[in-house]
């Protein structure tokens, strides 16, 4: 462990054909990391071998992987965010155990510059590999069936950003292999991410892997954006979209506002570290402050980008387990506004310590503490919902309440910490990690698995086992607790993010907590992938014939379709006239129509969008290495690519009314065996 | 409903200009660009603040000058969207900058004297 990292990355070891690589840079004699990439490797060869097995990499290729159909890139989104939670998790396992065992006055088993890079990872995977592709894969996959859509505006578009955001993912996850990542925490600030504190190439890796799949975010952004702006049913004004479409439609906004910065911001960093321009270093008039000034421009809207659209799925999960209508629904619609603007103005927040004057920080305290406000009134709007409503407790239901107490506790210590003196002692303690793990796991985590078991029939045509999920859902609230409530107190008393090891051994009652706690969310993810399977091997016995899964208490437009929807969502564009669609359509006796079907005209798949992100990713790879003629090479690859995708013609095709028909018919002899409608 | 409305990838856009119109946009940007450059090549204002003043007036009549002939902004093209993203664009630029400003500002005021450069 002794190795010389310094060396190792050291100017003088260029070479023109391999830039900064050689056989040093890859960690062998990490016992951790050699074993982690042998399992990999046997993982990863198990799979391709099955698929080989299975000769279905042709299907793979045409059915999934250049696919531009809206629900399968939302399902592939959400695979790419569990896998990334395993990887993310395993980040968070080593470090409670190595705090667990250092707390007690233990050697531990990482050093600190491995202990550095975990955190970073940790952080960063989280947000942006993780929480990011589940939120996009719930909108992506929802939104076009909400409004009565049959794909995205720009489906070409949504194929190629999804791969965008795979090739960053894919170059966080080679971090691990070759060279190293960032031991910067998972913002990089400078002056320690400039040049001169981090030479290696971790805090590069951490830049073009965002810089790759920001690419991703934004367009997609706009992608969806677009989609509800423009391709609503008739008659679906801005006053009947349902509530998760307006989450939706407020968080593509926030994206596609905030990402130019976060890009702009990282640009700046990568002309510091890669061409030696002075913006955040130290001397020659740079101003390390104001990188952090401007990545939280961008990551204050960041946070909500992340909660708005869970915020949506409980409100359709309330109302539909309520059987009741959204209590509230202009209130409601009113809160997502107020929040986005909003969040605009409270980023300061994060930095009230750096050193701005009492009015600066009483002006952003006071707006963080209004954002309080619409939140709250959306909680009461819940709660009324729920008020006199037959309530079932189905999964998404418990999600949905445990998220309800777990996110008013998370608020209140927000509202804490939005106190500038409190925030003096409270910044960079453990008592700020335990308040934001307790707003995004308690409402983003629990929102993505309250919105996975809710539309996961809607997505397979069959429910998913409701034992296993109930194993799931309390290792997660009881482990969520345990993890994280000991860390409250340890950050009162003054303990400090980041530190591998606390020399004070009477607290090591509290880490040890924290750490029984991640075995219970250990149990409540390994209980998750178990509920799909057992699932899938019952999947006849949770057949889900009617569409309408929960009862028949659906009330938007994804409930009328078949489970899974049909390839063209609709075979006729449904006419809107109340914000609860489907429940009205139903009050008044609606009758599927069953002749009288035309030819749909749709997007055909294509290989642009993987080819296209694989070529960046590579780029981006050969800029983390400073291998130029390749980083020029796959530049120019990338150019060509896209100019012969302008050339393809071959973009649409129609499907025959015969076929449409032939579908419909099939859904028909489906319904009568289901029973209802 | 046309079969290309359907998929959306062709959903109408703003009416599209004349030439008569890019014309009139690339020649306002020339002389606009034209300007700036004199004012600093021919030293033609002795304050070196209002030369910096004018060229950022400048810049922002640029701006506009896009938006009009070359982006076709007005208050009616896509029933109005345009205008609002405009403005809501404009609301979010002032706060960061303005914000920043006063921030980075504040910071400056308040660093140790011995560490000012």
């Amino acid at each position: 462990m002794s190795k010389d990292y310094e060396a190792i990355y050291a100017d003088d070891r260029w070479s023109p054909v391999f830039g900064k690589l050689s056989w040093d840079v890859i960690p062998y004699y990490e016992p951790i990391l050699l074993a982690t990439f042998i399992a990999v490797v046997i993982g990863g060869g198990a799979l391709v071998g099955f698929i080989t097995y299975k000769k279905a990499w042709s299907y793979l290729w045409t059915e999934w992987l250049t696919s531009i159909d809206h629900k399968k890139i939302g399902i592939m989104y959400i695979i790419l965010g569990l896998v990334m939670l395993i990887r993310g998790f395993a980040d968070a396992i080593l470090m409670r155990v190595h705090q667990s065992m250092t707390s007690s006055g233990g050697e531990g088993f990482l050093d600190a510059h491995h202990y550095d890079q975990i955190f970073t990872a940790h952080g960063m995977i989280m947000i942006f590999f993780v929480a990011m592709p589940f939120v996009t894969g719930l909108m992506n996959y929802v939104t076009p069936l909400q409004i009565g859509a049959r794909d995205v505006a720009f489906p070409f578009l949504n194929n190629f950003s999804f791969w965008m955001t795979v090739g960053g993912a894919i170059l966080v996850n080679i971090s691990l292999f070759i060279g190293e990542f960032g031991q910067t925490g998972w913002l990089a600030y400078p002056p320690l991410s400039g040049i001169q504190f981090s030479p290696s190439v971790g805090v590069d890796y951490y830049i073009w892997a965002l810089q790759i799949a920001g690419i991703g975010t934004t367009l997609s952004g706009i992608n969806l954006l677009v989609t509800i702006v423009k391709m609503r049913a008739p008659g679906m004004t801005y006053m009947k979209l349902p509530v998760f479409t307006w989450t939706a439609l407020s968080t593509n906004v926030l994206i596609v506002a905030s990402f130019p910065v976060l890009t702009a911001v990282l640009g700046l960093l990568t002309l510091d570290r890669y061409f030696g321009t002075h913006f955040f270093t130290n001397d020659l008039g740079g101003n390390a402050m104001l990188y952090i000034n401007l990545i939280w421009i961008w990551g204050h809207p960041e946070v909500y980008i992340l909660i708005l659209p869970l915020f949506g799925v409980f409100s359709e999960v309330v109302a539909v387990h309520c059987r009741k209508q959204i209590f509230g629904y202009d209130s409601m619609v009113y809160a997502i506004v107020v929040i986005m603007i909003l969040s605009y103005i409270v980023w300061l927040h994060h930095f009230f310590t750096m050193g701005s004057g009492a009015s600066v920080n009483a002006f952003f305290g006071i707006t963080t503490m209004i954002i309080s406000i619409p939140t709250g009134a959306k909680i009461f709007n819940w709660l009324f919902t729920m008020y006199k409503g037959r309530i079932t407790y189905e999964l998404p239901m418990m999600w949905t309440i445990a998220f309800i107490i777990t996110f008013v506790i998370g608020g209140m210590t927000g509202v804490l910490l939005a106190v500038p003196p409190a925030d003096f002692v409270l910044h960079n303690s453990l008592f700020l990690i335990a308040h934001f793990h307790n707003v995004i796991i308690g409402g983003v985590v629990f929102g993505i698995f309250a919105g996975i078991n809710f539309w996961f029939p809607k997505a397979f045509g069959y429910r998913l086992d409701k034992f296993w999920g109930q194993v799931s859902f309390w290792g997660w609230v009881i482990g969520f607790y345990l993890a994280f409530m000991p860390l409250y107190a340890l950050g009162l008393m003054g303990v400090t993010r980041r530190l591998s090891e606390f020399p004070d051994t009477t607290l090591s009652g509290y880490f040890n907590t924290a750490s029984i706690g991640a075995v219970f969310i250990t149990v409540g993810i390994i209980a998750f992938f178990i509920q799909l399977y057992v699932s899938y091997q019952k999947r006849e016995e949770l057949r889900d014939d009617n569409g309408d899964t929960w009862n028949g208490d659906g009330r938007t437009l994804e409930w009328s379709t078949s489970s899974p929807p049909p390839q063209y969502n609709f075979a006729f564009t449904p006419r809107v006239h109340n914000f609860d669609t489907w429940w009205d359509m139903k009050q008044h006796g609606y009758k599927r129509p069953t002749d009288g079907f035309k030819a749909i005209h749709m997007p055909k798949n294509t290989g642009a969008g993987i080819i296209i992100a694989m070529l960046s990713t590579i780029m981006a790879f050969a800029l983390i290495w400073h291998i130029w003629w390749l980083a020029g090479a796959s530049f120019f690859a990338v150019i060509m690519a896209s100019i012969i995708h302008t050339f393809n013609y071959d973009r649409e095709y129609y499907i025959p009314a015969e076929e449409v028909e032939a579908t419909e018919a099939e859904r028909t002899k489906q319904l009568a065996n289901g029973g209802l409608t | 409903m046309s079969a290309h409305e359907e998929i959306g990838q062709h959903v109408e856009g703003a009416p599209h200009a004349s030439m008569k119109e890019y014309m009139i946009g690339f020649s306002l940007s020339v002389i606009l660009t034209v300007i700036p450059f004199w004012l600093v090549l021919g030293d033609v204002i002795d304050s070196r603040g209002m030369t910096i003043f004018l060229i950022i007036v400048f810049g922002i009549m640029q701006m506009f000058v896009h938006m009009v002939y070359f982006l076709h902004l007005n208050t009616k093209s896509e029933g109005g969207w345009v205008l609002i993203s405009l403005a809501f664009t404009v609301m979010l630029v002032v706060i960061a900058i303005a914000g920043s400003i006063w921030i980075m500002y504040h910071l400056d005021l308040n660093m140790m004297p011995t560490m000012q450069m």
